[in-house]
């Protein structure tokens, strides 16, 4: 991968008391798509806020290019926001929000002399971000007669008319129904390779950041639980937080026997994980669509259907194994109270170390319930962590 | 239920019609009639006589207005910068005069302002007259402050700037601050951020600030007859004199009303025109 452009070294930041950022440490390449992923008040907005310059750290380093900019103001920094309301200039037209930017801007000119960006340039600049984002033809229009995603655009043509080396994005999808929130992510890829410039993403949501990262950061309380491929992260989870946090995973209280081989329910299950003592306790994640359904004699564990739910693609089904109830995704129907056997192979299993996480996650006893919280995680605001950190 | 909401409004367009309606018909009507009650354009025609009044008042009016605006905007700007408790503070202390009868605060101010009021005392014992007579080799008792037209615009400032602070106040304190940190990551520093978005977005509320001083400052009346001596009249006196005072002639005061009204409109008119795009620009 290239050269890293940023470098947070220890980054620690407090609100009252309470702490937000413990000890943040992370690498930001050249040109990648870098998505900070967490529930709400997980410090993911007061990161991007540092990075951009609208938040000082108490302690810790923000490095660009290898010089610490901590004390830099946002407007000397070659960093452009786009915010999660879009805060385009309500007095100003679509043309004059794009060209803000570059009004702004003062270059060296012959002499020493400091000198503005000529109006034919600042025009052909702003042309062409209007084509990137296409927009042409919108020039006249003011922010309030533009639709939800149209104003998006706006924001991100008017970040990236600057020519910045990186770009944050502050949960810019978030306002947008879900259709467009769907256009809108390969939107934002196809964008970011156009023009060839880091991103930093901000979210909470899931399926947004393995659609579009290169690198996915996933935060918690403050600190950071994994960084990796949104690969990595989705099949080789570090611990139940993230493994819940990332798509749907059973979480089984397990004991590594030696390499390779995990007990669960006193069963033992070959899988491909190694490198833990002989008989320590494990969290095993099992991925819904990874389980087998099989005639209950031929299964390595047998339990009992409680839920099916039709979901167009498969049927959800939670089955109940002792007590600790198991979702699986499958095509095969399966009724209410029918006894079934279950199969995982071994690349089916993945095996963490226990950690502060473990016990909190994977269980679908609340199935419903658990439903519903995932509806509420896409809807767009997140009051706590906007009280904290605007 | 719309319906019956509707019905709600009947009170209101009552008291509208009875108490705004009705009274502004009847400026009109009086503005074209004679003293015997016939049509006549008398009344208008012999205005210009009081032109150097109307000339005046608008004049003063106009004085008062941006001396509201000069003090009243930075003080917005500065007080919406403070925290929360400063600004309930201020702002107390912005509205305080205003609980107090206006004649009372008006009268208060010609017992600052006679010559031998507490300010001419203060710069007596202060010294500051004789070094005045000293430097300049004149031989004053007292500074001519009462009675002047300084005097007026004083007063009128004095009794008006809440009405500049609170409408420019509360939209500052309205905008959106993440357009304020867009701006300086787009690389604006405080002037810049300033100027091209605060200054553009509280249009607004200057304008409706402007208007709410300029025009209780043009009809003012108390304020030139107390501070004024009625040497300096306004068009509030020359209209009150046609309808309570020797000159009584309510056609003449109800013509003049007239002609200010609709010069106050057409200023309105224009300065709405001025800001025009910003939304809630206010016309009253």
């Amino acid at each position: 991968m290239s050269k890293e452009l940023i470098c947070l070294r220890n980054l620690c930041m407090a609100f009252d008391d309470e702490t937000v950022l413990d000890s943040i440490n992370l690498d930001i390449h050249d040109k990648e798509f870098l998505t900070l992923l967490g529930p709400s008040g997980c410090g993911k907005t007061t990161t991007l806020r540092i990075i951009g310059g609208f938040a000082t750290p108490m302690s810790g380093d923000v490095l660009f290019d290898g010089v610490r900019i901590n004390d830099l103001p946002p407007y000397r920094r070659q960093i452009n926001t786009v915010f999660q309301k879009y805060a385009l200039f309500p007095h100003l037209n679509v043309f004059e929000n794009i060209a803000f930017g570059l009004r702004m801007q003062r270059r060296s000119a012959s002499g020493g002399r400091a000198e503005r960006i000529p109006e034919a340039e600042i025009r052909d600049r702003v042309m062409e971000m209007l084509e990137i984002i296409s927009l042409k033809g919108f020039e006249r229009r003011r922010p309030d007669a533009l639709s939800g995603g149209q104003q998006q655009r706006v924001a991100i043509a008017r970040a990236l008319v600057n020519r910045p080396k990186v770009l944050l994005l502050d949960e810019p999808l978030a306002a947008l129904d879900l259709k467009l929130r769907k256009d809108m992510q390969i939107e934002l890829k196809r964008i970011q390779q156009q023009v060839g410039i880091t991103f930093v993403y901000v979210t909470h949501d899931q399926e947004e950041a393995l659609t579009m990262s290169d690198t996915i950061v996933v935060m918690d309380k403050g600190s950071i639980q994994q960084i990796g491929t949104p690969e990595d992260i989705y099949n080789e989870p570090e611990n139940a937080f993230v493994a819940d946090f990332i798509g749907e995973s059973n979480i089984i209280d397990g004991l590594m026997i030696r390499d390779n081989l995990v007990q669960m329910y006193g069963r033992q299950f070959p899988c491909l994980d190694g490198g833990f003592a002989e008989n320590e306790p494990v969290d095993v994640v099992i991925r819904p669509e990874d389980i087998d359904i099989v005639p209950e004699e031929q299964g390595q564990l047998a339990g009992t259907v409680t839920n099916v739910t039709f979901k167009g693609m498969q049927y959800d089904i939670i089955v109940d194994f002792r007590g600790f109830k198991w979702l699986i995704q499958t095509t095969d129907h399966s009724p209410v109270g029918a006894r079934i056997g279950i199969k995982i192979d071994p690349d089916g299993i993945h095996v963490m170390k226990k950690s502060a996480y473990s016990g909190m996650f994977g269980d679908y006893s609340s199935f419903s319930d658990e439903y519903d919280e995932l509806d509420s995680a896409a809807v767009p605001e997140d009051p706590g962590e906007d009280g904290h950190e605007s | 239920m719309n319906r019956k909401l509707a019905r709600l409004t009947i009170p209101y367009v009552i008291w509208m019609a009875l108490f705004v309606v009705a009274p502004i018909v009847m400026v009109v009507i009086y503005a074209f009639t004679s003293a015997e009650g016939g049509f006549t354009l008398s009344n208008f025609t012999n205005m210009e006589i009081y032109g150097v009044v109307f000339l005046r008042s608008f004049r003063l009016a106009f004085v008062a207005t941006v001396i509201c605006l000069l003090i009243g905007y930075p003080l917005s700007y500065a007080m919406s910068k403070e925290g929360p408790r400063f600004q309930r503070l201020a702002m107390v202390f912005i509205m305080l005069p205003m609980w107090m009868n206006f004649l009372l605060r008006t009268y208060s101010w010609m017992s600052i302002l006679e010559n031998n009021g507490l300010l001419n005392q203060f710069f007596r014992s202060a010294g500051v007259i004789s070094l005045y007579n000293r430097l300049s080799g004149a031989d004053i008792q007292f500074f001519h402050m009462i009675d002047t037209q300084g005097a007026v615009v004083l007063g009128m400032v004095y009794n008006y700037l809440p009405f500049m602070i609170l409408p420019i106040y509360s939209v500052i304190i309205k905008l959106d601050h993440s357009l304020i940190e867009a701006a300086r990551d787009l690389g604006a520093n405080s002037y810049h951020v300033f100027r091209r978005v605060i200054l553009p977005l509280s249009l607004p509320g200057v304008l409706s600030g402007i208007t709410m001083v300029f025009v209780p400052s043009v009809s003012t009346f108390a304020i030139s007859k107390m501070l004024g001596g009625g040497t300096e009249m306004l068009l509030g006196d020359l209209i009150e004199q046609q309808f309570l005072g020797g000159a009584y002639n309510p056609q003449l005061g109800a013509a003049i009303s007239l002609v200010m009204m609709l010069i106050v409109i057409i200023c309105m008119w224009i300065m709405n025109r001025f800001g025009e795009g910003e939304e809630q620009a206010v016309m009253l």
